[in-house]
């Protein structure tokens, strides 16, 4: 109520300013958003497309073509062992995508269970397993995941593992406390008094609310995800160097870069970036439709 | 008989809302219960429902002690309850249709046969027509959303109705028209009626009889 009223006195006050940012932050925003889609579709495309179309190894070594500067017949030129580097980030994404969807599936699922169980039972489980939550959190999220690759081999789904389990905590809250607001509300109530049972109000009641929020924590963990492969990878623990993936055509790339050689850094450096940045554009769209309180304040 | 004795109930062991409050409804009787806001007459509703589990005191339905409170209830007397609650934007969920919406107790019991056949009277009994039932709760106004409220408290066919500010959100036209659906189901049913509110006149011409907050021997706790 008070929010309303502040609002309208503004607007009253200082009109025309406030329209005009209002006006201004609606397009930038509809643009970031057609951007985002644009280049997210392209990125699924090209990992779903180019592999099997073009029927080139991207591990087949030409050393007389080594370390091209881009041209023509290498847009992105050529890495040390002359291997071309566009069709290099294009596996490498595809191979970084894939563990960061999974992974964010993966901890999107721990920490949905983890968070609607914590709420459900509430009392001293409740609060065990968040202060367990809060304990893993005081722990930086890559000095946690470079301690679990370590135990395994070099490999895809350790690192999958690793990030999966190092990302979970934040949706577990989430969920923890969206199911507490949403149990509290009245139409439980009502539910109960009509004779339904825990389960029926889960599932029918409690989930379908909760559900928007954990895909939405999942998308926005992609990008997340992403990184801390790319991370690991370039610390040399995550995949091994032979397979393409962001993080290990950069880490890669190092020895070139301080030779003078940009592009063996840039271009995967690029790769990593803009999908990333394009998808957590998307989500950020999809939280403020979640979201359209929110919205409203940031458009008046 | 539905009795509530020496109730102390709230949100804080230590700092309970209400003290030792009893109060008893007879079957097909109407009994109001006035009081300010804030003085704990909606949680004492809640606990007349086995909606709320009571810090200490006895809720006694028809002679039996209420088994559990919310899911602890023994469904038999969860449901011998009608409830409709004061905002029906929040006793409603936002993704239920309010044909489903009326039907949901009926489905949560495993009578979803008679689903058909009982929404349409029961929406017609209120007065919905067809055409919002096919619409979600933020697709109606807030008087068209409580007609549904309340036929989803009836569809049971309980034996007591909890109203709790039934009609405070509600122009005084809709507020007549609930009233007389109320008061037509309670007396073809026998059903008690447990009413609460603050408007003094709506309780006084609507209960056989109405108490006063203060009269309960309420010790108030704040």
């Amino acid at each position: 109520m008070a929010e309303t009223t502040k609002t309208a006195d503004s607007a009253k006050t200082a009109p025309v300013a406030w329209r005009r940012a209002g006006v201004e932050r609606r397009s930038t925003r509809a643009w970031r958003v057609r951007g985002s889609a644009v280049i997210v579709a392209l990125v699924v495309l090209a990992v779903l497309l180019v592999p099997p179309l073009v029927q080139l190894d991207e591990q087949a070594v030409d050393l007389a073509a080594k370390l091209q500067p881009p041209s023509l017949a290498h847009p992105f030129g050529t890495d040390d062992v002359g291997r071309d580097l566009l069709l290099r980030c294009v596996y490498g994404l595809r191979v970084s995508l894939l563990v960061g969807v999974v992974a964010a599936v993966v901890a999107t699922v721990i920490g949905t269970a983890v968070g609607a169980a914590a709420a459900a039972s509430g009392g001293w489980f409740d609060r065990v397993v968040m202060r367990l939550v809060d304990l893993f959190s005081s722990v930086p999220h890559l000095l946690l995941g470079i301690f679990i690759v370590a135990m395994f081999s070099p490999g895809v789904w350790p690192v999958v593992i690793s990030v999966a389990l190092t990302h979970w905590l934040s949706t577990a809250r989430i969920v923890r406390s969206e199911v507490l607001s949403l149990r509290s509300r009245p139409y439980v109530d009502a539910a109960i008094s009509g004779g339904a049972s825990r389960w029926r109000v889960a599932v029918r009641h409690l989930l379908p609310g909760v559900l928007p929020q954990a895909g939405l924590a999942a998308v926005l963990m992609v990008p997340h995800a992403i990184w801390h492969e790319s991370a690991l990878s370039f610390l040399g623990l995550g995949l091994p160097t032979h397979q393409a993936s962001l993080g290990t055509l950069v880490q890669a790339a190092r020895g070139s870069l301080l030779a003078g050689d940009w592009w063996p850094t840039l271009f995967p450096g690029l790769f990593i970036i803009v999908p990333t940045l394009a998808i957590a554009g998307l989500a950020g769209a999809w939280r403020e439709r979640l979201n359209p309180r929110r919205r409203s304040e940031l458009m008046l | 008989m539905l009795e509530l004795q020496d109730v102390t109930a709230g949100y804080e062991r230590r700092a309970p809302v209400f003290r030792a409050v009893s109060l008893s409804v007879a079957p097909g009787e109407a009994v109001g219960l006035l009081g300010p806001s804030g003085c704990g007459k909606s949680t004492l509703a809640r606990v007349a429902a086995l909606l709320h589990r009571p810090d200490s005191g006895r809720v006694i339905i028809d002679g039996t002690p209420a088994g559990g409170w919310r899911h602890r209830a023994p469904r038999a007397q969860r449901t011998a309850f009608g409830v409709v609650f004061q905002q029906p934007r929040l006793s409603a969920d936002p993704r239920l249709r309010l044909a489903d919406l009326v039907a949901e107790p009926l489905r949560a019991n495993g009578r979803s046969a008679e689903v058909t056949e009982t929404v349409r009277k029961l929406t017609a009994r209120v007065g919905l027509g067809a055409e919002l039932l096919g619409r979600r709760p933020h697709e109606v106004s807030d008087g068209q959303l409580q007609r549904a409220c309340l036929a989803r408290a009836l569809v049971l066919g309980p034996r007591w109705l909890v109203c709790d500010e039934m009609t405070a959100m509600l122009d005084a036209s809709t507020t007549a028209a609930l009233v007389a659906v109320v008061e037509e189901y309670r007396a073809e049913s026998g059903a008690g009626l447990l009413a609460v509110g603050h408007d003094r006149v709506l309780l006084e011409r609507w209960c056989d009889r109405t108490v006063q907050w203060g009269g309960l021997g309420a010790s108030l706790t704040k």
